[in-house]
C-alpha cells in the first residue's frame, strides 16, 4: 500500500469552503438513537463537530458516551440516525470505513499486541495482505515524525510490554495519526494516567488541533473537561441534556447537568428516626487493583431513615457497597450492627446481620443468569430449614418461595423454571428486591437500584424502599442520579475521593452545593 | 458474519444437539475412510458389528465403558463448577495405586470389609491429588488446567517409580508390573468367564449418585451456582472455596474409582498401561453428555464401542484402527461447536 501523505501536510479530503465561518463540520451526527432491548441507551442524539475543535462528551457511567462512541466507530450500527464524516454519509457498522473516512479512536482499554514493538503495532494493519515485508525504515521514519510533531515522545524499537501506560497511549495516539486521523476520540484517556502525563497529554492535544484536528474527549472528570474542551456536550441516561461553551459554563453547571436537575419528589412521610442499626467507625480498605479505596470512612445509619449517598462514580461508592454487602472486609477500623462489633466479615456475615443488598450489577452480580428464577430467588438463604434438610433441597419449597415473590414483587416472568438471563431489567430487579427485602432485612443497601429501569418500575422500586423505611428499616441509597437521592433521601452525604462528606438534612443543600461537593470542592469545609 | 445470543432452547431440541454432532462426525470420518480406500458404509458397519453385533463384542464394550463411565462422571462434575479438571487420568493412577497397596494381602480382611475400605480409601486419594491444584486455584490464582495436566506426567512417572521399586512384583520376570490383588479384594465378574466386571454396576450406581448430587443437594446447587456465576454466587453467600474444594474432592475420588475397577475388576495388577488415556477421554465423553451424569454412561458407552468396534473394523478391512481417535477427537470438535449453538445464533450479512 502507497505511503499516504502526512495529515498534517494535506487539507483533509473535502472541500474547506473558503472563509472561517463557512468551514462545513467535520463531523455530524443526527438523530442517533440505539436501543439493547428495553434500554434505550442513545435517544435521538446529534452534534457536530467542527476543524480544529475539542468537544467534551460529559456523563455519567452508562449514560451513554461509549455506545455513542462505538457507532461513530463502527463497532455497533444505530438503530436510526445518520453519521456524516466531512460531509459524505458514513456507512454503519464499518470499523474499516470509519478509519478510511479519518476517524481514529483511542480506546479507554488500550488494543496493543504486548509482544510487539511500538513500530509493528502502529504499522499493524496499515499494509496489504500480499505486502507482507514491512517497510521499517519508511514507518520509522513517518513515526519519529509525528512524534516530535506532537511531543509524543517513545521509541519506536521498544516493546510494548516495556512501557508505561502513558506511553502506551501515546502509542495508541501515535497509531491514529499514522492513519491520517482528522477526528480522534479519546474515551476516558486519563483514567490511567498521573497528573504529569495527563498535562502531558493535554499539551498534544493542544498541538494537534493546531494541525487542524479535531478531538472528541470523553471523560466524567469535571476539572479536566473544563480545562481541555471549547465545548461540552452533556449525556444523561442517553439523550442530550445540555450543550455548552466551555468558557461560559462552570463545575457546578455541569455536574447538575451531569445528574439532572428537575427534582419530582414522591410523597414521603417525616421520618421517624429510630435507633442505630449499622455503624462504620473509620473503617478503611485495602487497595485492590485500579479503584478507589475508602480512606478512614465513619457512617451512621438509623432505622426509619434513608441516607443518600450521592457522588461522581469512581469515587469509592464501589468500595463502600462492597464492604457494607459483605464482599470485602475491612483492612482497619469497625463494623458494628446493633451495638455489636461485627466479626469474620463476609457476604454470609452481613445476611445473618440483617442486612439487604441490592448490588449495583443485576447481570453480574445480583443474578444468575443461567438458573432459573426459583434457583435464583433462594441464592441468599438455601442453607435455612425452610430450603434444605440434611444437605438436601426443598425443590417444592424454593418453588413456592419463587411463587410468592413473583406474585407479591409484580414479577413478570413465564415461569419459576424459567431461565433468569430471559427476563427485563425491571423484573429483574423486582426479583432481586423481593430477595432481599422479603425477610424485612433492618439495614438496606440499594445501590443503583433504579439504573436502566423505565419510569414504572423506578416509581416500583422507590415505593419498596419507602415501605421498607416506613416499617424502621435503615436504608442506604448509593445513586449517580441526583434526582433520586433529593427525591428519596431524609439525609444527604456526598462521597469523592473516598471520603464522605458531612451528612446534610434534606432540603438543606441545593443541586449546585451537591454538584460542588461532587466535583471534589470544599470537602472539609462542607 | 456475527454471532448473537439466543434463548434457551427445549430440552427436547437439546437432545438433538449430541445427535447431530455425532452425525457430523460420521460425514467428516467417512471421507477419511473414503481417503484411506475402503467404503464408509462397509466399514462404519464393521464397526457397530465389532461394537454391538454379538454377546462378545456387546460385554466388551461395556467393559470398556466401565472406566470412562467414572472419568466421564469426573470431568462433568468439576467442568460443572468450572473447576478444569484435566487431570483425570492422574487420579485414575492414584485409585489404582491405592488399591494394590492395600489390596495386594497388606489387609488380610473378608472381601465385604476390604473392597470398601479400599474404595475410600482410593477416592480419598485421588481426591486429594486434586485437592493441590484446587487449592493452588483458589489461593494464588494458578491455571489449574496447567497443574491438573502436568500431575499426569508426574503421577505416571511416580507410578514407573513404585513399579520399578517398592511394588515391583518379585515374581514379574523383571517386568515393571505389580503383583496381583488377593481374591478378596477383586471384583467379581457380572457373567462367568466373560471380562464384565462389576465395576460397571458400581458406574451405573455412582451415575445416579452424582445426578442426585447435582439436582437435588445442597452441594450441587451451590456447584452449579459457583459454576454458572462465581461473582453472584460469591454474592449471595456461596461459599465458594470450600464448594471448589469440595468438588475437587468429589471430581478426583471418581476418577480414582475407574482405576480401582479396572485392577480390581479386570486386570488384577497394575502396570503403566492400565489406562490408554481413560482420564483424557472422559472429556469427550463428558462434553458429548453436555455434563449431565446420566449422559455420561450412555456417551462412555458410544465412545467405547467405537474403540471396541474399531478395533475389530481394522482386522478385518485393513483401514487402522486410528479412526477410532480421529472419530473421538472429531466427536469432541463437533460436540463443542453443537454446544455453541445451544447457546448462539449465526447471523450471516
Amino acid at each position: 500500500m502507497p505511503q499516504r501523505p502526512h495529515p498534517a501536510a494535506s487539507p483533509p479530503p473535502s472541500p474547506q469552503g473558503g472563509g472561517e465561518g463557512a468551514a462545513p463540520p467535520v463531523l455530524r451526527l443526527s438523530g442517533v438513537t440505539k436501543r439493547f432491548g428495553p434500554l434505550l441507551a442513545n435517544d435521538a442524539i446529534s452534534f457536530e463537530l467542527a476543524r480544529g475543535e475539542v468537544v467534551a462528551l460529559l456523563g455519567e457511567n452508562g449514560a451513554g458516551k461509549t455506545t455513542l462512541m462505538n457507532i461513530l466507530f463502527g463497532h455497533y450500527v444505530a438503530d436510526e440516525g445518520a453519521v456524516e464524516v466531512f460531509g459524505k454519509p458514513l456507512p454503519p457498522g464499518d470499523p474499516r470505513a470509519a478509519l478510511e473516512a479519518g476517524i481514529g479512536m483511542v480506546h479507554q482499554h488500550f488494543t496493543l499486541a504486548e509482544n510487539m514493538t511500538v513500530l509493528e503495532n502502529i504499522a499493524l494493519g496499515t499494509q496489504g495482505f500480499l505486502n507482507w515485508k514491512l517497510d521499517r525504515i519508511g514507518a520509522r521514519e513517518r513515526i519519529e515524525k509525528l512524534s516530535w510533531e506532537f511531543g509524543l515522545a517513545v521509541d519506536p524499537a521498544a516493546r510494548v510490554a516495556s512501557l508505561s501506560v502513558g506511553e502506551r497511549q501515546r502509542v495508541e495516539i501515535l497509531k491514529a495519526l499514522y492513519r491520517d486521523a482528522r477526528i480522534l476520540i479519546l474515551d476516558e484517556p486519563t483514567a490511567v494516567l498521573t497528573p504529569a502525563e495527563t498535562d502531558a497529554l493535554f499539551a498534544t492535544l493542544k498541538l494537534l488541533v493546531g494541525q487542524g484536528l479535531s478531538i472528541i474527549f470523553i471523560s466524567h472528570k469535571l476539572n479536566e473537561v473544563m480545562s481541555v474542551s471549547d465545548r461540552v456536550l452533556v449525556l444523561r441516561s442517553g439523550r442530550l441534556a445540555g450543550e455548552r461553551v466551555t468558557a461560559g459554563t462552570s463545575r457546578s453547571e455541569l455536574a447538575a447537568l451531569m445528574v439532572g436537575q428537575e427534582v419530582v419528589s414522591p410523597p414521603v412521610p417525616p421520618p421517624e428516626p429510630g435507633q442505630l442499626q449499622l455503624v462504620l467507625n473509620a473503617v478503611s480498605t485495602a487497595r485492590r487493583g485500579a479503584g478507589v479505596t475508602l480512606d478512614r470512612i465513619s457512617l451512621s445509619l438509623r432505622g426509619g431513615e434513608i441516607t443518600g449517598l450521592a457522588g461522581v462514580s469512581g469515587n469509592g461508592q464501589a468500595a463502600l457497597a462492597a464492604l457494607i454487602s459483605g464482599v470485602e472486609a475491612p483492612a482497619s477500623g469497625e463494623i458494628i450492627v446493633r451495638g455489636n462489633l461485627a466479626k469474620n466479615w463476609s457476604p454470609r456475615a452481613a445476611l445473618s446481620a440483617g442486612i439487604g443488598r441490592i448490588p449495583e450489577d443485576r447481570h453480574a452480580v445480583g443474578t444468575i443468569g443461567d438458573m432459573s428464577v426459583t434457583e435464583n430467588v433462594i441464592a441468599e438463604r438455601y442453607r435455612t430449614s425452610r430450603f434444605s434438610r440434611r444437605g438436601f433441597l426443598d425443590w417444592r419449597a424454593a418453588r413456592k418461595f419463587a411463587e410468592e415473590i413473583i406474585a407479591d414483587y409484580d414479577v413478570k416472568c413465564p415461569s419459576p423454571e424459567a431461565r433468569i438471563r430471559l427476563l427485563s431489567g425491571g423484573n429483574m430487579q423486582k426479583l432481586i428486591l423481593g430477595r432481599a427485602l422479603d425477610s424485612a432485612p433492618s439495614v438496606i443497601l440499594a445501590n443503583q437500584p433504579t439504573r436502566g429501569l423505565d419510569v414504572g418500575a423506578v416509581g416500583y422500586v422507590h415505593g419498596k424502599l419507602l415501605e421498607a423505611r416506613a416499617r424502621g428499616a435503615a436504608i442506604l441509597l448509593i445513586s449517580e442520579d441526583l434526582e433520586e437521592i433529593l427525591a428519596l433521601s431524609d439525609r444527604i452525604i456526598v462521597m469523592s475521593k473516598g471520603r464522605l462528606s458531612a451528612a446534610s438534612p434534606r432540603g438543606e443543600r441545593t443541586v449546585a452545593q451537591l454538584g460542588a461537593l461532587m466535583a471534589g470542592h470544599d470537602m472539609e469545609a462542607a | 458474519m456475527r454471532v448473537e445470543p439466543k434463548p434457551a432452547p427445549s430440552f427436547a431440541v437439546t437432545l438433538l444437539y449430541p445427535v447431530a454432532a455425532i452425525a457430523l462426525t460420521f460425514a467428516i470420518t467417512a471421507l477419511l475412510v473414503l481417503a484411506a480406500g475402503a467404503s464408509p458404509f462397509s466399514v462404519f458397519h464393521l464397526v457397530w458389528k465389532g461394537a454391538a453385533g454379538s454377546q462378545f463384542a456387546l460385554l466388551e464394550t461395556l467393559t470398556r465403558a466401565t472406566p470412562l463411565i467414572f472419568t466421564g462422571l469426573a470431568v462433568a462434575v468439576a467442568f460443572r463448577a468450572k473447576l478444569w479438571n484435566i487431570g483425570a487420568e492422574a487420579q485414575l493412577y492414584m485409585g489404582a495405586v491405592v488399591t494394590v497397596v492395600l489390596g495386594t494381602g497388606a489387609l488380610p480382611l473378608p472381601a465385604f470389609l476390604l473392597i470398601p475400605i479400599i474404595v475410600i480409601v482410593a477416592m480419598a486419594a485421588g481426591g486429594v491429588l486434586l485437592l493441590g491444584p484446587a487449592v493452588l486455584k483458589t489461593r494464588f490464582g494458578v491455571d489449574e488446567v496447567v497443574t491438573t495436566l502436568l500431575l499426569n506426567f508426574i503421577v505416571l512417572l511416580f507410578v514407573s517409580m513404585l513399579l520399578e521399586g517398592p511394588l515391583k512384583d518379585p515374581m514379574g520376570l523383571g517386568w515393571p508390573q505389580s503383583p496381583k490383588v488377593i481374591a478378596d479384594a477383586q471384583l467379581p465378574r457380572i457373567v462367568q468367564g466373560k471380562r464384565l466386571h462389576y465395576g460397571f454396576v458400581m458406574a451405573l450406581v455412582s451415575a445416579l449418585v452424582v445426578w442426585v448430587i447435582m439436582k437435588k443437594t445442597v452441594l450441587g446447587y451451590e456447584m452449579r451456582a459457583v459454576g454458572h456465576n462465581q461473582q453472584a454466587a460469591s454474592f449471595a453467600g456461596v461459599p465458594v472455596n470450600s464448594v471448589l474444594m469440595k468438588t475437587a474432592l468429589l471430581s478426583g475420588g471418581l476418577a480414582a474409582l475407574a482405576g480401582f475397577s479396572e485392577v480390581s475388576g479386570l486386570k488384577g495388577n497394575l502396570t503403566l498401561d492400565l489406562s490408554p488415556g481413560y482420564g483424557y477421554t472422559g472429556i469427550v465423553v463428558a462434553m458429548l453428555a453436555m455434563l449431565n451424569p446420566i449422559g455420561v454412561v450412555a456417551s462412555a458407552i458410544f465412545v467405547a464401542g467405537i474403540f471396541v468396534g474399531a478395533d475389530a473394523m481394522s482386522r478385518s478391512a485393513g483401514v487402522p484402527s486410528y479412526i477410532a481417535d480421529v472419530m473421538v477427537a472429531t466427536a469432541l470438535l463437533t460436540m463443542v461447536v453443537a454446544i455453541l449453538f445451544t447457546r448462539y445464533r449465526l447471523r450471516w450479512k
